[in-house]
């Protein structure tokens, strides 16, 4: 019989995990503008979920797999120019959600908590899940060190540095693929439809008192992982969903860095040439 | 072994189209060590694509680009895209694909003009301030060839000048080649040894006088434009753009009445 210390223990292990790994990447989410991008991925994860069922295989793979997909075929596309983003990822990505709540609900046989999938569920947390987590999540920070100077680069100015010989597609097909192993490992945490919140708000708030690209990164992880005890504390204490919860403590600690940060960074786009 | 007059970048060619759109055909473009060359072009005219294809990062759909062995390019972007939102500072946007050590980041950002700058955050510095640590940037790779993107878009107009003076200086010092690309006409005119005159094809090529009485250079910028350099409208780009086609030339479009402007006769594929 697990006590709910237990449970609070595995939830905050997790999470924190998830949010240090997040950071990050939250940064070139928000340096890049893809937040959009993000959120499509992650809406493409429950159709991870359908083919998890479908297929008889572990979840958190059957998302990974998914969102691996979608990624790929997204930059591909992107390569051709034919559309314009998002354009093409609206398309994409509720097309993928929907299939995936349709397929789901004609599944009789299977009971789904779709609640826990769409805002996450700390009690579905299993010791199994914080090792993957972990060892998922090192793997992701090790690959984004190893990409670091060249995406950094791109993020900058992107024909700038393909002009300086800087792999462009490449690098931002690793990029996008960690970002897939990210959505899939959070999944559990916070949810399909809030995943792209714990990618941004964090980011967002480091920026005001960040002054190097890393140092940015760092506290954006630090302000992940405050944002989901707080949340879990939330979701414990009151009962709600977890996802949320996280949502509404890290929204609430970047409204804090609006009033109390410096006043260094500004969120809004630079200003066109005339 | 190649001769002094050998271009460092020779394009011959180019063609290019999105989708259904010709950007570009039939671009022949050189540029020889020591020349100050302008690719001018109203909006949409398709210079930005051929600095691309200049600098490597897009393929054209035919047309050879030839580089002189081992060319160092130094490439001077318009302006950051995420200047804000992305903490960095200068020193590290100099090294951001080549690592550098302090003395020569010194050294390069003194020739700029921007010593002191290197500890300074990029959103802090003005336009000019930034065009001029892009600039020091582009020159610690040594190039032979320069290519600035609108180098003068979100300067005022004394700051305009300086740049200018700077580029011409940096030429003067070190021999290189520089290609830049604008729709400024009034100082691209006053300041370069060459002017490309591009819309879509070459319209007119030749020493910047010669360019700005040339009848192909007035049917693309408007009369107004030939008797004052300041002043220019976009009227006659716009049919251009929208239609997504060259625009039949008037007849004296692509005449040779004016020897000294060197024109080259392209004729837009269909």
């Amino acid at each position: 019989m697990i006590g709910i210390d237990n449970f609070l223990v595995l939830a905050l292990l997790g999470g924190i995990g998830v949010a240090v790994v997040a950071g990050p990447l939250g940064c070139f989410v928000v340096w890049r503008r893809m937040a959009y991008f993000g959120d499509s991925l992650a809406h493409s994860a429950l159709l991870g979920v359908t083919l998890g069922f479908v297929l008889s295989i572990n979840l958190t793979l059957g998302i990974a797999l998914t969102c691996i997909g979608f990624a790929v075929v997204i930059v591909a596309l992107q390569e051709q120019h034919r559309i314009a983003t998002d354009t093409l990822l609206g398309i994409l990505s509720h097309t993928a959600l929907s299939c995936g709540l349709v397929v789901l609900s004609l599944m009789d046989h299977v009971r789904v908590d779709l609640l826990g999938y769409l805002f996450g569920d700390i009690l579905a947390i299993t010791p199994g899940d914080i090792i993957v987590i972990y060892s998922g999540g090192a793997g992701v920070l090790l690959v984004l060190a190893g990409i670091w100077r060249p995406l950094l680069a791109l993020t900058v100015h992107e024909e700038l540095a393909r002009a300086e010989g800087v792999p462009a597609l490449r690098t931002r097909l690793i990029f996008t693929l960690l970002l897939a192993v990210v959505i899939a490992l959070s999944m559990k945490i916070i949810g399909i439809l809030l995943i792209t919140s714990l990618l941004i708000i964090p980011a967002a708030t480091a920026r005001r008192f960040a002054r190097s690209p890393e140092s940015m990164a760092i506290m954006s992880s630090g302000f992940g992982a405050l944002s989901v005890t707080g949340g879990l504390l939330i979701s414990l204490q009151w009962d709600t969903p977890s996802g949320p919860s996280i949502v509404v403590a890290a929204f609430a600690l970047f409204l804090a860095s609006l009033m109390f940060g410096g006043r260094r960074g500004s969120l809004a786009p630079p200003p066109r040439a005339g | 072994m190649k001769a002094d007059a050998d271009p460092l970048i020779n394009a011959t060619g180019i063609a290019m189209s999105f989708g259904r759109r010709q950007i570009l055909s039939g671009v022949d473009l050189a540029v020889r060590a020591g020349e100050i060359v302008a690719l001018i072009g109203p909006n949409g005219s398709g210079k930005s694509t051929l600095a691309r294809i200049l600098l490597g990062v897009l393929k054209p759909d035919a047309g050879i680009v030839t580089r002189q062995a081992a060319l160092r390019l130094g490439y001077v972007p318009q302006r950051l895209p995420l200047d804000t939102v992305l903490p960095i500072t200068v020193g590290r946007l100099m090294s951001l694909t080549n690592r550098v050590d302090a003395g020569r980041m010194a050294e390069a950002l003194a020739e700029v003009g921007a010593a002191g700058l290197a500890e300074a955050t990029v959103p802090e510095l003005s336009g000019g301030e930034l065009q001029r640590v892009l600039i020091a940037r582009a020159l610690l790779r040594d190039p032979d060839l320069l290519v600035l993107d609108e180098p003068t878009a979100n300067v005022d107009f004394n700051g305009q000048i300086a740049l200018y003076e700077l580029i011409h200086g940096i030429r003067d010092r070190r021999g290189c080649g520089v290609l830049t690309i604008s729709h400024d006409l009034h100082l691209v005119m006053s300041a370069t040894d060459r002017v490309i005159c591009l819309n879509a094809h070459i319209c007119c090529e030749g020493r910047p006088e010669a360019v700005s009485r040339h009848p192909a250079y007035v049917a693309l910028f408007g009369a107004r434009a030939a008797e004052n350099l300041a002043v220019y409208t976009h009227d006659h780009d716009h049919d251009h753009t929208l239609h997504g086609e060259v625009v039949p030339a008037p007849p004296q479009h692509d005449s040779h009445d004016d020897p000294a402007a060197q024109t080259k006769e392209k004729t837009p594929q269909p």
